[in-house]
């Protein structure tokens, strides 16, 4: 089986949910300690979502310098996928293996909402089972998840359609060109605002659109 | 450097019985002081002073309400504890739901602290009340919140609602806990006072329940968490047992008493405990709340069989100078106090390491029967425990029932003139700001971490599953209309417990146990003392003919500013049990076709109706009768027939007119319905007990009116769900945009 590492700081809440989505969606999840560097063998590693060190200084800042981190920045050199959510795309910006990063949202309060995304690349390991301009309704539940970047960034990302998730039917954050996540430039590493792992059961979620992200992962990883 | 003066020590005290001290201050008595020094056979030091004074404050010592919550004690049968695996006295208490698992559940006031600082005051409420249900051996799982704010528009509502939301979510969300449920009111009589309760729920296996208490002499008290500072210092004596004032702007003068949290260091602190309590390195364990340290120790020598040695010195602190008596009130968030064998304190020393949490040996248990503390070398404090914990003074305050409460029950609403239009009256209720959608505040609370939640805000009770691989779980609600509870304590009480118990049961659930958090006035006002025995009474009867224990609960005193208190606002929280959420009824109008039927009976009744309210600003005469059997039937029918119904909602505020339109919009669906009885204004707006609106496949709508009438539920069907709006026949027709903009702008407009 299919072995997907699923890494806890202090403070992150959301790895239990991570956990479930690869269990449901056929993978073994394997715990991944912050101060340990070894990934044991794991094919890809997800960073959830959470207030990893309390947010202190800057969400995601003292997480992306975690032992565990080195050991991602070091696959992800040589291809190996990664799913950052929520507190884990935050932790991806700082790594700087994502570009841009997540402010306050534009209406300063938490925002827990069902939100529709449109999925606008199936070119990542993580979305390969999409068809470009599905629709998909996903949680989000965060307080900086406004995405930022500067003019030439945001601008690069586009033409090289590294836009992978976009806010539709109305925007929670402000974030600019509407976007919900964007990936790297071999397109291995994807981050987003929005819980995926929150989305695979209609006991608990809206949908169970988000197992589209772990089922995509998984396809991949089989035919390698 | 700073520098300490020398601590009053226990011989100095023995030496100098005539100094004076400031007990006074501290919000001692005269005949308590007396009696302290009786107790020790000399004066107090300053230390052992600061302690007293703490744990027999109001809001430790249960002073003014001990004589009456023994009511509990009295009318809980055999039956009823047959469940109860801990109860009145512990942390929290906890209850049997089957399959090995055990829930914990409590409900806890912080209202003092939010009105002077709100969004800590509220953040620190939750972080409290979490604290005491991780104290039980169980994983906090979920939280839900009742809030009182006085009127919606007010510029103090303003200034308090959203920092309190914020806190809440803030503190929360970062403790990864879904928010599945509370309240938000608006009265007046809050103008001063609001009311912030927080209702926390924990799952464990029945073999990991821990209890609180020391025994074994050389066992080790560990202190861990964070440092002890001076925040808080004061916070129940000073706060939460007395009046507010109106000097200096709002509870200025109280402001170091407002404890800070760190939602991150708990969290930290709840993985932490979860691993300790799987390693068995935990003897017994007491989380530090109102009174720090005088508590936790004192309320673990207490509950154990011998006596407690600690050195205050080894308490790491984070301010520099700080005095005995400080160290022992302080209020610094985030801590706990855990009883270990002393074969056991390396391994536990070491999983706080890994989760980089603060820990020290800060004591051990002893032979004897006394709590000895040592500072700098000297005894500073030597005391009998339970004198301190459970033998605190017990008041006997006069009650009296005030004549104006004769002219209250008289003022009746049945002459109060009606609307003409009873159309607009319905949208007009709908977009009132005790009716209208609370998705404002509710949107700042993450429901969905954990992955558990199967129903949150705004259903009628949050859901939460427990095992996952049998979907066993639990269903909560917590309610209280105070309105009720004035017009006539004893059965206001009744009707809190009847809704908090009937919107358990709307989801199908099996309600099995109550907590309850009694917020009143100044326990010297004779008439709060009136309405505070009516309301125990009441609700201690109604769980006994229910047959469902009160586990556990909370009394807050002095909500009021001056000589006026808030109206008497007893919350109910009842916990039920389901053997898997999956078949759970779910809220509101959700598929086209279905039959709409109305359980229960309407009759006259709109005396604290919120009809009243919003139309007359009236309050008086009788609150809707309390028929605790119908509620009953009504409950078994639900958890019987619960593959029945595609959908559920219960009736209160607002009656039928607002069910109505929240299982419209709530569910996505309009319907068409006729109104039952003549009167289409009483049908619409009166607030009767005992009533649940429901719907059923249309080729079930036989096998439904069948199985009410024999669980001998009234039952009457008003109509069919589907298409875009709400169509009442004989009142109009409401396209659901037209409701939807009526019911969710209301709080935005006001909070932005």
């Amino acid at each position: 089986m299919t072995r997907v590492g699923v890494i806890t700081f202090p403070g992150t809440l959301d790895d239990g949910d991570a956990a479930r989505a690869v269990r449901r969606a056929g993978g073994e999840p394997v715990a991944l300690w912050h101060a340990d560097s070894d990934l044991q063998g794991v094919a890809a590693v997800i960073v959830p979502g959470g207030f990893s060190y309390g947010d202190y200084l800057r969400a995601g800042a003292i997480a992306s310098m975690a032992p565990i981190m080195q050991s991602v920045i070091d696959a992800a050199r040589v291809g190996m996928p990664v799913l950052g959510i929520c507190n884990g795309f935050q932790i991806l910006c700082e790594a700087g293996l994502l570009p841009g990063a997540l402010l306050r949202n534009a209406g300063l309060h938490f925002v827990c909402r069902d939100q529709r995304l449109r999925i606008e690349t199936t070119a990542t390991p993580w979305t390969r089972d999409f068809s470009v301009g599905d629709e998909i309704v996903v949680p989000v539940k965060n307080i900086d998840g406004r995405y930022h970047a500067d003019a030439a960034t945001l601008q690069r990302l586009e033409a090289e359609n590294r836009v992978v998730f976009r806010y539709a039917g109305g925007n929670p954050n402000g974030s600019l060109n509407d976007i919900a996540g964007v990936c790297s430039e071999d397109g291995r590493v994807v981050g987003l605002m929005p819980h995926p792992e929150h989305a695979i059961d209609e006991l608990t979620g809206p949908s169970t659109d988000g197992l589209g992200l772990f089922r995509s992962l998984l396809g991949v990883l089989a035919a390698a | 450097m700073t520098t300490v003066a020398p601590a009053d020590t226990v011989a100095n005290a023995a030496a100098t019985p005539d100094q004076p001290q400031p007990y006074r201050e501290l919000g001692l008595k005269d005949d308590e002081y007396a009696r302290i020094r009786e107790i020790l056979g000399r004066r107090p030091t300053d230390a052992e002073l600061a302690m007293y004074s703490v744990m027999w404050s109001e809001h430790c010592s249960y002073k003014s309400s001990k004589v009456h919550l023994r009511y509990f004690g009295e009318t809980t049968t055999e039956e009823m504890r047959a469940r109860m695996l801990a109860g009145i006295g512990e942390n929290a208490g906890v209850v049997d739901i089957g399959d090995g698992w055990a829930v914990t559940f409590k409900v806890e006031s912080h209202n003092h602290p939010s009105y002077v600082e709100p969004y800590q005051g509220a953040a620190t409420g939750i972080g409290g009340i979490v604290r005491d249900i991780l104290a039980m051996g169980a994983r906090p799982i979920a939280v839900a919140d009742p809030l009182r704010f006085g009127p919606a528009d007010a510029p103090d509502t303003r200034r308090v609602l959203p920092g309190v939301v914020a806190g809440i979510g803030g503190y929360g969300n970062s403790l990864g806990l879904p928010n599945i449920g509370g309240e938000v009111v608006f009265d007046r009589c809050y103008a001063g006072n609001p009311l912030v309760n927080a209702l926390c729920v924990g799952a464990m296996r029945k073999e990991d329940l821990h209890l609180a208490h020391a025994s074994g002499v050389g066992n080790k008290i560990i202190l861990f968490g964070a440092r002890t500072g001076l925040d808080g210092i004061g916070g129940v004596s000073v706060l939460a047992s007395e009046t507010f004032s109106d000097e200096g702007g709002p509870g200025r003068k109280k402001l170091p008493s407002v404890q800070v949290g760190d939602p991150f260091t708990e969290k930290v602190l709840i993985e932490c405990c979860m691993e300790l309590y799987r390693a068995g390195l935990v003897v017994g364990i007491q989380d530090l709340g109102g009174a720090g340290l005088s508590c936790a120790t004192s309320e673990l020598a207490s509950a154990g069989d011998g006596g407690m040695h600690i050195n205050l010195d080894a308490v790491p602190l984070r301010a520099a100078g700080m005095t005995p008596a400080e160290i022992l009130s302080s209020e610094s968030q985030e801590r706990m106090c855990a009883v270990v064998r002393p074969e056991h304190v390396d391994e536990f020393l070491a999983v706080c390491r890994k989760w980089d949490t603060l820990a020290t040996v800060i004591g051990e248990v002893t032979d004897g029967d006394r709590l000895v503390i040592t500072w700098h070398g000297e005894v500073v404090v030597d005391v009998p425990p339970r004198t301190v914990a459970h033998d605190g003074p017990v008041y006997e305050r006069p009650i009296a029932r005030s004549a104006a409460q004769d002219e209250l029950v008289a003022n009746a609403p049945d002459d109060l003139p009606r609307p003409a239009d009873l159309r607009a009256e319905i949208l007009r209720m709908a977009a009132s700001p005790n009716l209208c959608s609370r998705a404002w505040v509710t949107d700042q609370y993450d429901r969905y971490v954990r992955g558990n939640t199967a129903a949150a805000q705004p259903a009628d009770a949050g859901v939460v599953r427990v095992d996952e691989e049998t979907g066993r779980g639990i269903a909560v609600s917590t309610d209280c209309n105070a309105r009720f509870v004035a017009l006539d304590p004893y059965a206001g009480a009744q009707l809190a417990l009847a809704e908090a118990y009937r919107n358990v049961a709307t989801s199908g659930a099996v309600p099995v146990a109550v907590t309850d958090c009694l917020n009143f006035g100044s326990p010297e006002d004779p008439h709060v003392m009136w309405q505070f025995q009516q309301a125990v009474h009441g609700l201690a009867d109604g769980c006994a003919q229910l047959g469902i224990p009160v586990t556990g609960g909370n009394v807050s005193f002095y909500n009021q500013t001056g000589a006026t208190a808030i109206l008497p606002t007893p919350v109910v929280g009842v916990l039920g049990v389901l053997d898997d959420v999956a078949t759970r009824i779910p809220i509101g109008f959700r598929r086209s076709g279905d039959t709409v039927i109305l359980l229960g009976e309407t009759r006259a009744e709109l005396g604290g109706s919120e009809w009243a309210h919003v139309a007359h600003g009236h309050l008086g005469g009788r609150p809707p009768a309390v028929d605790l059997a119908a509620e009953q039937r009504l409950a078994r029918l639900l958890a019987g027939a619960k593959a029945l119904f595609t959908g559920s909602h219960d009736l209160s505020d607002g009656g039928l007119a607002q069910a109505l339109v929240e299982s419209c919009l709530i569910g996505g669906t309009g319907a068409s319905v006729t109104l039952p009885g003549d009167d289409a204004f009483i049908a619409l707006f009166s607030e009767s007990a005992a009533r649940v609106l429901v719907t059923v496949a249309p080729e079930q709508a036989e096998a439904a009116l069948a199985a009410a009438a024999e669980a001998g539920v009234p039952a009457r069907v008003l109509g069919t769900t589907g298409g875009t709006a709400l169509v009442i026949d004989g009142v109009g027709e409401l396209p659901l945009d037209e409701l939807r903009t009526a019911w969710e702008s209301t709080l935005p407009a006001l909070f932005g």
